[in-house]
């Protein structure tokens, strides 16, 4: 059984394909570590309370708000965050068939776990660029760019799951985020291009 | 951030959690099962709980299963709300908990977890009580397995230590015709205002809500007014506003008033399908 | 010119932005920083008895607790009534009375919140009804003492008025006799939230030597240098603040008050570094919000429609602090009759505190909600005219020849062209006179339409910068003020000095950030005055670094410097176009072939400041707040279930006079953005306050407080005409906030026509429109005594009524139901 019953504890978290020993608290949520131990911000504490949606990172395929993650309840799975989207050189092939109990990963088939060389261990030193990247890119689908790694990620995950999504899931998905700046037509259109159909 | 430290710990087995949870205990450590997580980490950072010790279900394999046997569904209170719905083992389970909070959240939040939650709505016990579900609780004395029913009065009477280990639901029921409207003030990512579920079982109508009053609830009392062919629509209506267990809930999220008026659509829409779904029936 | 003007030209910083490397205030590496948590008032009004301490500063790792009383010291844009942390009295639940620092954050809450305060509750006023009563609580005892930051504001002692601006124009006695028609109506908005998805966050640090460096997420950077001078008296010198990437702004982070919390919090720890994060409770309870209005419109019309005269009053809620609130109180009485013309202008503009969370800009200054009286007053004047509303506004639209209600003679370069706006919508909405069109037995739909206007109200000699420096491979980089917040306004100026200078746009690069030492002085980033007055100061920029190419190039050509020609990153003379000098070779200072140094590094240098404005008349209101305006006129067509009047928003419109669509997909994004913000403010959102004595808020998260989600969004239809500003770089007007002013106004003009019931009030949630529609719930109060009131065109409709009902307000989203 896993336990962690000091006041602080040494985890490995699975990250961006690499492997990242961190000293955290077990109450410590899996955004602060991510933020402040691992330093990849591009996930962002919009609320940290599940609302806003600016955190979500991809866990074993699917997308989870890191807010409402524990950094312990992430040992033995496999997050990717937006810097490490476009690291594994393409779409990421692993299709997990249900939520919260895959334990298939989307990002793990690169840089397995030994450092990638980039220097800074955070991953995307591939110069690849995911399609989400660029499609949102292409049809403006942020301003202030707060927003955008969480919509990014869900986009990612959903582009894993159900690339054959209708119209309502792509909805449901992303209702799951909120964006101030842009008016949402902007991400449909994202979503249209990085599923190539516009 | 939450402020408080607490200890964590995942066990394989039902068994190894119930032996943590006891272990935290006699130590003297408040502890709590953690589902998905999310009551606990967002009521834990603002202070409103402070959890010496949390133990986490959801790698038990048991508690994660999900399979057909002896006419039943099994469902593992481990099971993500997203794991549940896109299974569509229980369209109308499917249908309720993809409502619940939003599609990310769901992919967290279990279908225990949301039971037992201290939030009132608790919406995915609607279709469990018109299914007539069954739930196995995991307890220091062994395995219980009871009708939902008799444990649940508005919310989840766990006896010390006991956690949902799985939920039953007879097969028969998963594929009956069912009806689900949620309303939520204003915006869709919302708690309800009201929800309804209903099933039609032989031209019957079985019916449950939450949001309206202060806990969710099944009326047979309702039920049997609401199929009495004998009254018209409206008094049928009247009846089943008279026969709620409480007055409507007057609250920050909704008045009552609207809450009522909300209710009142609703239902009318459920006997409206009930109808259609009776001449369908009689047509055939 | 280059021919970048009108191109889609990505924003500058878009990869940064969707590969996580955009670094925000708060992304920066933590190490070494201590950490420091507030804690807030729970009561609207109290008197703070004592406060202890011990339990807090006992916890191991804590480093200071801080109160009011060890830092007195009052702040503000305008007026100075505004302590870091509330010191003796707390004015508003949510306002900071602590601040803990820690080692972490984990330590640095639990300290904040084992500070002990005993507090005397104090009566409290929420509206500016309450606030404006005779014996009213008052929100502040000795307004009469604050000492000022601008001269023409005028707080009223002994009262809750903050502010006050009339304007007078014309006879009214003339204006009334000659209007055959009149409304009278009040209105009411609650205040709401910015929202902005990245919360308030600064860090401070002070060396041994008195130097000051903030971090912040602010808009105004240069504004935390002179707050920061003047409050804690350090000299400007000293200070340097930085502004990385900012998550948004919408006017909220142009007040400065976390950057005063960090540096005290700083202070207070021997110069440590601190970082202070407000949590999202805390950003919607402590930090600034967007103002409340009430108003009084009274409009006549002759029966043709002609507006006559107007008789308005306005009270903005400014809450319990006056920030810019002084000057959105100005810009509303300068711009109160809405885009029309009216001869006969009475007009009385207060700003009132209440014990609210204090009020700031936020986007478009109030012009959503002076435009939301002006434009429902408009269509309950066209209903009791029996006039087609469009055409009445059509009938009125102010344009060239025209004076303003402060008396600016309009011109088509000040006014732009409202009726080409207004024909323009008449089109893209297939705009139809008559009833609401019937969809099924329960369902309708309806269009309501808005028209709008704004000038910025900015400090009559507001400036900006733009310093340029070249690359070894000729490329540029662009220095300004300007903060990078999303409306892309840097990259608009890089396209606008692209052109100029004949480049192309991959050849401007733009610093981002803003640094107080490095970037020459802009204002701040608001009101959409950007492309107007940092614009000006890019222009003046490039001709300087024109100048000096054709200097230099004459002398290394051997021709005039009339002579040369510059363009596409080429100088050379244009009577020989073959011989040419590539910028690389020349903006580093040119050597000849023989070795010879012809003249020096090219460093462009652009400065700005307005001109020509002037303070308004405190009788008449006479003179000029703003440079120029920009207009238009939108719609949105809805679909509502007439069973519980839940609605959708079908289609929303918007036809903007831009004067230069200099950048078409940006720009739309900006507008449809703005356009976004104002159908979820009109539709859902507002603050809403506990009447239970304590009056703290009770919409203090995103689960409570709600936004437009994915999916709710209507289908939106833009047009844009262009008529020049002419003294605007490219004629280009402001136009960063302007898609939200129109919405809530069309929104609620639409539901009132579906509906056949007038909704006078905000927000336009469903439980809100059965309320108004049954009659049912809080009967409201109207600001005025009942016998002053006349009656409105639409029977039923209940003024100004109680703020607190939007407490209990809801509604029902559209469900999906079926049987299978």
């Amino acid at each position: 059984m896993m336990e962690y019953n000091e006041e602080r504890c040494v985890i490995e978290l699975q990250v961006n394909g690499l492997a990242r020993q961190v000293m955290v608290r077990p109450a410590d949520i899996l955004l602060d570590v991510l933020r402040q131990e691992l330093g990849l911000t591009g996930a962002k504490p919009g609320c940290k309370n599940g609302d806003c949606g600016a955190c979500t990172v991809i866990m074993d395929g699917w997308p989870v708000k890191s807010c409402l993650v524990l950094a312990v309840e992430a040992v033995g799975h496999q997050i990717m965050t937006v810097e490490g989207l476009g690291a594994s050189g393409g779409k990421t092939s692993s299709k997990s068939s249900s939520a919260g109990t895959s334990a298939g990963s989307s990002s793990g088939n690169a840089d397995s776990g030994t450092g990638n060389g980039s220097g800074n261990g955070n991953g995307a030193d591939s110069g690849y660029i995911d399609p989400v990247q660029a499609a949102f890119v292409q049809a403006n689908a942020f301003q202030c760019g707060y927003c955008t790694s969480g919509f990014l990620m869900v986009c990612h995950a959903l582009a894993n799951q159900k690339p054959d999504a209708e119209e309502y899931e792509i909805e449901s998905w992303l209702e799951s985020n909120l964006c101030r700046c842009t008016s949402y037509q902007e991400v449909r259109q994202a979503v249209d291009i990085m599923l190539g159909r516009s | 951030m939450i402020p408080v430290n607490f200890a964590y710990c995942r066990p394989g087995t039902p068994e190894e959690a119930v032996q943590a949870y006891e272990g935290y205990e006699k130590a003297g450590k408040k502890t709590w099962y953690y589902g998905g997580g999310s009551e606990i980490i967002s009521m834990a950072r603002v202070g409103s709980i402070t959890p010496e010790a949390v133990v986490d279900l959801k790698e038990i394999p048991a508690c994660c299963e999900l399979k057909e046997e002896g006419g039943h569904i099994n469902m593992g209170g481990a099971l993500s709300l997203r794991a549940i719905a896109d299974s569509q083992c229980f369209p109308l389970l499917g249908k309720a908990v993809g409502r619940i909070a939003d599609h990310t959240n769901q992919c967290r939040i279990t279908l225990g977890g949301n039971l037992c939650g201290t939030i009132i709505y608790r919406e995915a016990v609607l279709p469990l009580l018109l299914a007539e579900a069954q739930v196995s609780l995991q307890g220091p004395s062994g395995v219980r397995r009871l009708p939902l029913q008799e444990v649940f009065d508005g919310r989840m009477q766990l006896l010390p230590g006991e956690f949902i280990l799985k939920v039953h639901v007879p097969k028969r029921y998963a594929s009956m015709p069912y009806f689900h409207v949620k309303k939520a003030p204003t915006e869709k990512i919302d708690y309800p205002a009201v929800s309804l579920a209903a099933i039609i079982e032989k031209g019957r109508l079985r019916i449950a809500f939450a949001g309206i009053c202060t806990y969710p609830f099944r009326s047979k009392e309702m039920e049997e007014a609401l199929n009495d062919t004998g009254m018209t629509i409206e008094q049928r209506l009247n009846k089943a506003v008279e026969l709620l267990p409480e007055e409507p809930a007057d609250d920050a999220h909704c008045s009552r008033g609207y809450r009522q008026l909300l209710f009142e659509n609703m239902v009318g829409q459920a006997l409206m399908e009930l109808s259609k779904a009776s001449e369908a029936g009689a047509g055939a | 010119m280059g021919g970048t003007i009108g191109l889609n030209v990505k924003r500058k910083e878009a990869w940064a932005k969707v590969t996580g490397q955009a670094k925000y205030t708060d992304d920066f590496p933590t190490v070494g920083h201590y950490t420091a948590r507030l804690l807030t008032s729970p009561y609207a009004h109290a008197r703070i008895i004592s406060i202890d301490k011990t339990d807090a500063l006992s916890i191991k790792g804590v480093k200071a607790v801080i109160t009011g009383e060890d830092y007195p010291n009052f702040c503000g844009p305008l007026l100075l009534d505004r302590p870091a942390i509330a010191n003796q009295i707390a004015r508003y639940a949510g306002e900071p009375v602590a601040m803990a620092i820690a080692v972490d954050e984990a330590t640095a809450a639990l300290a904040a919140a084992a500070v002990k305060v005993e507090y005397e509750v104090l009566p409290a006023v929420f509206t500016p009804q309450e606030a404006m009563k005779p014996a009213a609580p008052l929100v502040h005892e000795n307004i009469g003492k604050y000492g000022h930051a601008a001269e023409d504001i005028n707080p009223r002692p002994n009262s809750n008025i903050s502010s006050y601006f009339p304007v007078r124009k014309g006879n009214m006695t003339e204006g009334w006799s000659n209007s055959q028609v009149t409304i009278e109506q009040e209105f009411f908005l609650p205040p709401s939230d910015h929202l902005a998805m990245e919360v308030r966050a600064a860090r401070a640090e002070i060396s041994k030597d008195g130097m000051v460096t903030i971090t912040t997420s602010s808009q105004a950077p240069f504004e935390v240098r002179k707050q920061i001078a003047e409050c804690f008296q350090v000299p400007a010198g000293n200070i340097r603040v930085l502004v990385p990437f900012v998550g948004g702004g919408f006017g909220g982070k142009a007040p400065v008050m976390q950057e005063l919390l960090a540096y005290i919090a700083s202070r207070e720890v021997a110069g440590k570094p601190v970082r202070l994060v407000m949590d999202r409770k805390e950003d919607l309870t402590a930090a600034p919000s967007r103002a409340g209005l009430s108003a009084r419109i009274k409009l006549g019309a002759t029966k043709e429609g002609l507006l006559q005269a107007a008789e308005l009053t306005f009270w903005l809620d400014n809450g319990a602090y006056t920030d810019i609130g002084p000057y959105m109180v100005k810009a509303i009485a300068a711009d109160c009759t809405g885009p029309y013309r009216v001869d006969n202008l009475h007009c009385d503009a207060y700003g009132v505190y209440t014990n609210h969370t204090y009020a700031t800009s936020c986007r478009s200054f109030s012009h959503e909600s002076l435009t939301f009286c002006i434009e429902r007053a408009m269509d309950l004047l066209a209903e009791k005219l029996a006039m087609d509303p469009l055409k009445l506004r059509m009938v009125n639209a102010i344009t060239a020849g025209h004076y303003t209600p402060t008396q600016v003679l309009g011109t088509f370069s000040n006014l732009g062209n409202l009726p080409a706006c207004i024909s323009r919508l008449q089109e893209m909405t297939d705009w139809q006179e008559g009833p609401p069109v019937q969809i099924t037995a329960d369902t309708v739909r309806a269009k309501g339409m808005a028209c709008f206007w704004k000038a910025a109200t900015p400090p009559t000699n507001a400036p900006s910068g733009a310093l340029i420096t070249f690359n070894p491979d000729g490329s540029l980089n662009l220095n300004t003020g300007v903060v990078e917040m999303g409306s892309a306004s840097q990259s608009h100026l890089a396209q606008m000095l692209a052109d100029k200078l004949g480049i192309s746009d991959d050849q401007v690069h733009v610093v981002l950030e803003v640094d107080t030492r490095l970037n020459p002085v802009h204002y701040k980033t608001v009101a959409s005055i950007t492309s107007y007055i940092a614009g000006r100061a890019v222009m003046r920029a490039a001709e300087d670094i024109l100048a000096q190419l054709r200097k230099m190039g004459a002398e290394a050509l051997s021709c005039f410097p009339e002579d040369i020609e510059i363009k596409q990153s080429r100088v050379y003379a244009r009577q020989n176009p073959d011989i040419y000098i590539e910028f690389k070779d020349i903006v580093m200072g040119y050597k000849d072939v023989f070795g010879n140094s012809i003249g020096e590094p090219v460093v462009g240098r652009g400065t700005s400041m307005f001109k020509g404005l002037s303070n308004l008349n405190p009788k008449t209101g006479k003179g000029q707040s703003g440079p120029a305006w920009t207009v238009g006129a939108q719609a949105v067509e809805v679909e509502m279930d007439l069973r519980d009047y839940t609605y959708r928003i079908i289609h929303a419109y918007s036809v903007m006079d831009v004067g230069n669509l200099i950048n078409p997909e940006g720009m739309s994004g900006s507008v449809r953005g703005g356009m976004s913000m104002g159908i979820s403010m009109a539709s859902r959102e507002n603050f809403s306050y506990a009447k239970n004595g304590r009056g703290e808020m009770t919409t203090p998260s995103l689960r409570s407080y709600k936004a437009l989600h994915i999916g709710e969004e209507p289908i939106y239809e833009l047009d844009f005409v262009e008529t020049p500003q002419l003294d605007a770089p490219y004629g280009m007007r402001s136009m960063s906030e302007h898609g939200i002013i129109g919405m809530p106004a069309a929104l609620a003009n639409a539901l009132s026509k579906a509906c056949g019931v007038a909704f006078n009030q905000l927000p336009l949630k469903p439980e809100d429109l059965w309320r108004t529609a049954t009659g049912t719930g809080a009967v409201a109060e109207p600001m005025m005594a009942p016998d002053a009131a006349v009656a409105g065109a639409a029977a039923g409709d209940a003024a100004g009524a109680d703020a607190s009902a939007a407490a209990f307000a809801a509604g029902a989203g559209f469900a999906e139901g079926g049987i299978q």
